[in-house]
């Protein structure tokens, strides 16, 4: 930071001390709180970027571009549903609630899923008419809190995903500021207006995994096994929360890794709890691989997916599909500069907005205000999030035929290396040029 | 009336049995024999039906129950009623942890005492219990009320929203945020309502109720302790 233009180039900047932390330290001291913010992880990590593919050259023999097929669907939850869920593009859409999101843009994330044949989910609010209308393949999220939680819509659903942790926040519950908490929201929560909700970090009527078992056959039960039901996770112990949801009766393990998007958590939670997605998902292969269950329990990854690339580098590694928050979020249009001076009025810059809790956000999309909301056609968000996944899914497919694979699933840990000893070994893939691996005997 | 018998048949084929009633209603009344503990016992229900439970049911019993009248001739397991949204569950015997948790609607008699987190995050269920709940019950508790004829546990109320809590005998303490409040004449008409409705023969002057001091409905610094 200290290369700004302005500064005497004598005067150094703290690397433990930096600019960012000093004024956290100023705030803390002004207002006695601790700093509840939005989005994921804003610090550094080991990430998709640390990793490339070998495409295919002597050895191996590429798909053409053009003219060989490179299958995209997926089926999530051949375990037990009587009724899985096909997917025409392995990215879906991660569970975003409403009242942390505007009435618009949840449907608008129905919509542009709806329109690239991938599912979208509900949140810890319940699901609005809007949304099941809109969307064609509709998660319904079972959280701690129960907020909007009935039998009817519970069966109107094309999955149950029984949310147990997030990656922002492992171990923490939902928050959603009093800003947010409008008549409608109120209502479909059971909760006066205006209070700060803070939900619950544990569900209330089981705890552990041998409840958990009789709680998803409750849920199986009441839905006749019609749907497939997905156990969601914060990523942290996860090899042995994966054999743990696999042994509850799950159809479809998510694991969230720590740079995934919330809509309110204390900073220091989204910052310092959980492990990077790049390092969850080789221990979740590893744990379903151990149980003869990978491929069978099918596997979605999300935290931090914004490209193709991270796409593929995914089911390279082992998922079946993955999920994305934030990045759809920005194809609607968070963080836009064309709201630069919006921004700039509540003390943030595009780019940097991230106080959801806040409910002002310029763009119209985390936030319960009217006039706000506006400003998010859903149509035309449907569309640029369509547009987005189907970029998403061409890269993804590009990288893949490169490295001769006629099915995004095929794409395998052999086809990627490192770029660094931390991804080679979080990843466990060799580092590029090397066949080193670290951590691993040979 | 129908006899299901479940030393005979799996639960999966009972509660089918009674789901299908959701279309089309061919018989209202249900016997369940040899329930042995069995979990999901009638869960999921959505139809006017009574259903008598002969024996104890183990977790989750009437779980999301909708318009049904079930009774359990004995005990149940956790989650008793959970997320119940209308019509009633009686229970005769002891209930176990969580019973009514996040029940949105309808009415829940428990004849015997109830275990911890009796209540817990409910929104809008009525729940009346003859006997003493455990502790942390009516934790997070949305709406609704609670009526409890014998003793409460530790942290009763903790965190609570607007359920309101009524209770005969002694309570052990009160979770933060909880504090007894004044009876008024509403609150005996609306307590001897739901006696006369769970069918339970007690002076409603005898009760002090307890509710949200709502301090905690916002973030204050000054509250730090209590976060
Ligand atoms: C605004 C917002 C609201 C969210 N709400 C929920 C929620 O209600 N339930 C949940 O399980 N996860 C919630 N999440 C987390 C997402 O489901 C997902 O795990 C995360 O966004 C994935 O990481 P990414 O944002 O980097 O794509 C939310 C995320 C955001 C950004």
């Amino acid at each position: 930071m200290s290369n700004d233009i302005n500064v005497n180039p004598g005067l150094r900047e703290s690397a433990t001390f930096d600019r960012t932390t000093m004024a956290e330290i100023r705030r803390a001291a002004d207002t006695g709180i601790y700093d509840i913010r939005g989005f994921g992880a804003k610090r550094k990590l080991p990430h998709f970027d640390d990793l490339l593919f070998l495409g295919a050259s002597m050895s191996r023999y590429p798909l053409e571009g053009y003219r060989e097929k490179c299958n995209t669907r997926v089926t999530l939850g051949t375990r037990f549903a009587k009724k899985p869920i096909v997917i025409e593009t392995p990215v879906t859409i991660a569970g975003m609630s409403f009242g942390a999101l505007s009435a618009n843009a949840k449907e608008a994330l129905g919509r542009g899923a709806s329109m690239v044949g991938t599912s979208t989910t509900t949140g810890d609010g319940g699901m609005t008419p809007e949304e099941r209308g809109q969307s064609s393949k509709l998660v319904y999220q079972y959280l701690p809190s129960r907020y909007g939680m009935n039998p009817d819509d519970l069966r109107k659903a094309d999955a149950i995903e029984v949310v147990l942790g997030q990656g922002a926040k492992p171990g923490g519950g939902g928050m959603l500021l009093g800003q947010k908490i409008t008549d409608r929201v109120a209502q479909m929560r059971t909760l006066p207006k205006g209070i700060d909700q803070r939900s619950a970090c544990r569900h209330p009527d089981w705890t552990g995994p041998d409840d958990l078992a009789i709680k998803i056959q409750e849920l199986r039960e009441i839905t006749d096994w019609q749907v497939p039901i997905y156990i969601k996770v914060g990523a942290t112990r996860t090899y042995y929360d994966v054999k743990l949801a696999v042994k509850a009766g799950a159809d479809v393990i998510v694991v969230d890794g720590m740079q995934g998007g919330t809509a309110a958590t204390q900073d220091v939670f989204i910052e310092h709890v959980g492990i990077p997605t790049l390092a969850a998902i080789p221990q979740a292969v590893q744990a379903l691989q151990e149980m003869g269950m990978h491929r069978k329990v099918q596997l979605i990854v999300s935290g931090g997916i914004r490209n193709g690339a991270d796409v593929a580098k995914c089911m390279a590694l082992g998922a079946d599909a993955v999920a994305i928050g934030t990045a759809a979020l920005v194809a609607l249009g968070c963080n836009d500069p064309k709201w630069s001076a919006d921004y700039e009025k509540i003390g943030s810059a595009a780019g940097y907005y991230d106080d959801y809790q806040e409910g002002k956000d310029p763009a119209g999309i985390s936030t319960q205000d009217p006039e706000l909301s506006r400003r998010l056609d859903p149509v035309e968000g449907g569309r640029r999030l369509a547009n987005y996944l189907r970029v998403l899914t061409l890269e993804a497919q590009t990288l893949a035929r490169a490295c001769g694979k006629n099915d995004l699933r095929n794409l395998e840990p052999e086809d990627l290396v490192a770029l660094t000893v931390e991804s080679a070994a979080m990843a466990r893939v060799p580092l590029a040029g090397t066949t080193w691996i670290p951590g691993q005997q040979f | 009336m129908k006899t299901i018998d479940l030393a005979e048949s799996s639960i999966r084929e009972l509660n089918q049995a009674l789901h299908d009633q959701a279309t089309e209603c061919t018989e209202r009344e249900w016997a369940v024999l040899n329930p042995r503990g069995q979990h999901n016992i009638a869960c999921g229900l959505d139809q006017n039906l009574a259903v008598d439970i002969q024996g104890h049911a183990g977790y989750f019993c009437a779980g999301m129950n909708k318009k049904a009248h079930v009774v359990v001739h004995g005990n149940v397991g956790q989650g008793v009623a959970e997320n119940m949204m209308s019509g009633t569950v009686r229970v005769k015997g002891d209930a176990s942890q969580a019973a009514g948790a996040t029940a949105h609607g309808g009415l829940l008699v428990i004849e015997g005492n109830a275990g911890a987190r009796c209540g817990i995050s409910m929104k809008g269920v009525d729940i009346v219990v003859k006997g003493s709940i455990g502790h942390m019950s009516c934790f997070m508790g949305q709406s609704g009320s609670l009526v409890v004829c014998g003793d409460a546990g530790d942290a009763l109320g903790d965190s609570m929203y607007e359920v309101h809590i009524y209770v005969k005998g002694k309570v052990k303490s009160l979770g933060a945020d909880c504090t007894e409040k004044e009876m008024r004449p509403e609150h005996i008409d609306e307590l001897t309502e739901l006696l006369n409705r769970a069918g339970v023969d007690e002076d409603p002057r005898s009760f002090k109720r307890y509710g949200s001091a709502r301090e905690l409905y916002n973030f204050k610094v000054d509250n730090a302790d209590a976060y």
